[in-house]
């Protein structure tokens, strides 16, 4: 097989195992609705079918056992309770990993797998000899049960592919292997309708076969085993031993075939080893179709099935093609500048079009983007397996509740998210929640609750990770950091920074190290990776009550409003999201606090003021006058602070332009823009600037502290 | 058009295979040297964005075509004085490490052709920066012209400003 199919069939197999994670969440909480349980059924064995296809054997056995108590379930033979539920939940999981191992190699816990293997079989061994022989019948539509378990009757099927059948990956082989399990079973090829080899169309079908199969399964046994081709076939099934009663409406459907139902060619039976008719083989005539359509009305429930249609597209084009925008609107601002400068005296059309220009840019800007913006749902249903595995590894039980699954944010922040999220979750489980006995003496119930909500605020993106555990041990982390040395044994701290220092590089409270969290890389690696997104993020908690992570990130990583300014003659840029006001200042609003401190009075309130050019290295603070215009700002800890700027030009939207690789991170900058005169402007990163600053440093005597708290 | 010139002339191919082209250009009175091979384009100079906290030999940011590349003046990198960077100089936009670079030098001055066996090691200097910088050392017209190693005054770029 080539790899292209392959690769097809791992990307549907993510959107199977999504779904069927999608459903079993569901039937977790309560929603045991016959659809949701076979929409896992179906995931499950599709997967089955696509892995059986490629050969992975391992992958084949798990998913079968899996699949054969689904249908155990399915037929209500099996009742979800809660042991039910958890194994099937770890069993998918497990079943994500095989297919990982089988796309990307390396090997699969052979333990973990056998254990989970024999927790299904747990469940099938009562039944084990029915269940071997028929694993796929159960779940057939209402049909009167056998008439005799013992007696032998025989099928003449009459299966005809359509051409839509191979589309969908369906291959006649496995369709009669799976008879063959039912009986004994002769295959005839009806090879009539093919065409001579120049009259061939490669991708139609053609081929049609006459099954006998001898077994004493019910009628809806056999037509199980057609379920899902249904609609994609002409299919029919005709017993000798049902014949008198059914005599008449098959007789009926023949003639709508017009196929001799019951008058197979015995001759010439197929070795039934015979490498199955590939990719080139089937193809229905357009009125087979149409005849398909008009007997089988079920065809119509497939449709409904269906996924709305999608395009997959190479991401690199897409990220081509926003950079490509990018500049439109960078070259449509040089440009509208050039023919404001031009000495023209009536320029009126031209403005007038070049309106109508920037307004198509915005336009494909905006598209572009969409196409990067996806849902948070894919994300959180990860999230849902991390916690369940850290609640099994620690013995504590925590279910994850999310909320705000069809946030849509940038493609590259949701990958880039998925380790801080996965960090901060084991930690939640780890450190957070309680042991159930110590929840239950504080009055709690057993299971702890983390609440995972994603949400658009203001032109960016909040995700909250909210655990109702015993909230942060502060006198802890605070001797923990002292025993380190990452603070001074004397500081004195509020609630606040006590919660910050978390996310300070090699800090770790875990007491011993488990195998889930505490490996020493803690919680900096995750504000590492949130601010590499542009993204900040903060702890606040309750003791007793639980610890609330708040990630804020950029709704799209390519452009922001800014504010224009002016710093020691060098243009540069505010994010206006950081900005609560703007203000000219007079000599009698400054005043000095201490050696070189000084305080902006806003009605009444005082506020340090940072100067940007100082903080910056760009002109020595003790120098000239501080300039006269003040930007008011509020970092994420709610502290205020005054940047003081030489002059306000603008309001803007820019297109960011990642430094990453031009030089190393520089403290006081984000990123860049180009302006519209072609130039570039250091985009500020405001909470970076003010610490940087020194009027407000916390700690002097340790800077590298304060920078990491403030920053 | 060289590889035409080469297949006309014949009996000097072979010789002329073995010939590497280098671009000359000077940095405070001194002549140096790159591979033709190795220079993307050659740009006026034009002021660039001042980048906050950088060293002495960083100029700053320039907006290529929409990307944002960083300025190095090589004669405050080979440790001579700051260049005075005026409508005279040029910036040599060399690509280090898959990423376009711009090198601010006085004047370029020729290309100039000359077979592997003409380079000379560079002589042990008291300077291991010299020692670095200088891949080997070139006689042109009675001049000393210096190759620059490339990959070692440009570091991996996320060094170059820490």
């Amino acid at each position: 097989m080539s790899g292209s199919i392959q690769d097809t069939f791992f990307e549907e197999c993510e959107e199977l195992l999504e779904a069927m994670d999608e459903g079993l969440t569901a039937i977790e909480g309560g929603d045991h609705d016959p659809e949701v349980v076979n929409a896992v059924f179906r995931a499950v064995h599709s997967i089955k079918g696509g892995a059986g296809a490629f050969g992975l054997d391992e992958l084949v056995a798990f998913a079968h056992k899996f699949e054969t108590v689904f249908d155990e379930v399915r037929s209500n033979k099996l009742e979800l309770d809660t042991k039910l539920i958890q194994l099937l939940l770890r069993c998918s999981d497990h079943l994500a990993d095989l297919v990982t191992v089988s796309r990307d190699g390396g090997s699969v816990d052979e333990e973990h797998n056998d254990v989970l293997i024999a927790g299904l079989e747990e469940y099938l061994d009562e039944e084990e000899e029915d269940l071997t022989f028929e694993p796929m019948g159960l779940g057939g539509p209402s049909v009167p049960l056998p008439l005799a378990a013992e007696e032998e009757k025989s099928y003449e099927i009459r299966f005809r592919p359509l051409k839509e059948m191979f589309g969908t990956g369906n291959e006649p082989f496995f369709l009669f292997q799976a008879l063959s399990e039912l009986g004994t079973l002769e295959v005839v090829l009806d090879e009539t309708e093919l065409p001579g080899f120049d009259a061939m169309a490669m991708d139609d079908s053609y081929l049609a076969w006459n099954l006998t199969l001898t077994t004493t399964e019910p009628k809806s046994a056999v037509e199980a085993v057609f379920e899902f081709v249904e609609g994609l076939c002409e299919l029919s099934i005709a017993s000798d031993k049902d014949a008198e009663e059914e005599a008449a409406a098959l007789a009926a459907l023949n003639a709508a075939f017009g196929v001799p139902g019951d008058s197979a060619e015995p001759e010439t039976p197929a070795p039934f080893d015979a490498p199955a008719p590939a990719e080139a083989t089937p193809m229905a005539t357009p009125q087979a179709t149409e005849k398909v359509e008009t007997v089988k009305p079920e065809s119509n429930k497939s449709e409904q099935r269906g996924p709305k249609p999608t395009l997959r597209v190479d991401l690199e084009r897409v990220d081509r093609l926003i950079n490509a925008v990018g500049e439109l609107i960078i070259n449509h601002s040089m440009l509208a500048q050039q023919i404001a400068n031009l000495d023209v005296a009536d320029l009126r059309d031209v403005e007038t079009e070049l309106e109508g220009f920037k307004n198509l840019a915005r336009d494909i800007q905006e598209g572009v983007m969409s196409i990067r913006a996806q849902p948070v749902k894919p994300l959180f249903q990860r999230m849902a397996r991390i916690v369940r595995e850290a609640s099994s590894a620690t013995e504590k039980t925590a279910k994850l509740i999310t909320e705000g699954e069809n946030t849509e944010v940038d493609k590259t922040v949701i990958e880039r998210l998925s380790d801080p999220l996965t960090h901060i979750l084991r930690n939640a489980v780890d450190h957070g929640i309680e042991k159930p006995e110590d929840r239950e003496a504080a009055g709690k119930n057993r299971t702890g609750e983390i609440r995972l909500s994603a949400s658009h605020r203001s032109g960016s993106v909040c995700i909250e990770i909210k655990d109702n555990g015993a909230g942060i041990n502060r006198p802890r982390v605070k001797q923990i950091a002292i025993e380190k040395g990452l603070i001074p044994e004397n500081a004195d701290l509020t609630d606040a920074e006590i919660d910050n220092l978390l996310f300070l590089p090699g800090f770790s409270t875990a007491k011993e190290v488990s195998n889930l969290s505490g490996r020493g890389v803690g919680m900096d690696v995750v504000k590492n990776a949130v601010t590499a997104l542009g993204g900040r993020i903060n702890v606040s908690s309750t003791p007793g009550k639980g610890s609330t992570f708040t990630i804020i990130l950029p709704l799209t990583l390519a452009v922001m409003d800014g504010m224009v300014v002016s710093v020691a003659d060098q243009t540069m840029v505010v994010p206006i999201t950081s900005i609560i006001e703007t203000m000219r200042g007079s000599d009698d609003m400054i005043n000095s606090l201490g050696a070189d401190g000084t305080l902006l009075s806003i009605r009444g309130n005082f506020v340090p003021i940072c100067d940007v050019a100082g903080a910056l290295g760009l002109r020595k603070p003790e120098g000239d006058k501080p300039p006269g215009v003040y930007l008011l700002v509020e970092t994420e800890t709610g502290q205020r602070s005054a940047l003081a700027v030489d002059d306000i030009h603008d309001q803007r939207q820019v297109v960011i332009k990642s430094l990453d690789g031009v030089c190393g991170n520089i403290p006081g900058v984000a990123a860049a823009t180009i302006l519209g005169d072609g130039k570039i402007a250091m985009i500020l990163d405001s909470e970076s600037i003010i610490a940087a600053s020194p009027t407000s440093a916390t700690f002097d005597s340790d800077r590298r502290m304060s920078n990491a708290i403030a920053s | 058009m060289q590889s035409q010139a080469e297949v006309k002339i014949g009996d000097q191919e072979v010789k002329h295979a073995q010939q590497s082209e280098f671009v000359s250009f000077t940095v405070a009175g001194q002549a140096f040297c790159l591979k033709i091979t190795q220079i993307r384009e050659i740009r006026r100079w034009a002021p660039v964005t001042i980048l906050p906290h950088a060293p002495m030999d960083v100029l700053g940011v320039m907006n290529l075509r929409g990307a944002v590349i960083p300025i190095y003046d090589l004669s405050a990198r080979f440790g001579l004085q700051q260049t005075e960077a005026s409508e005279r100089n040029v910036v040599i936009v060399v690509a280090v490490h898959g990423k376009p670079v711009g090198l601010l030098a006085e004047s370029v001055s020729e290309i100039i052709s000359i077979n592997p066996e003409e380079i000379q090691d560079t002589p042990p200097v008291d300077s291991r920066y010299t020692m670095e910088y200088i891949q080997g050392i070139i006689s042109h017209d009675d001049t000393m012209v210096r190759i620059i190693n490339l990959d070692a005054v440009i570091s991996a770029p996320e060094q170059g400003l820490s």
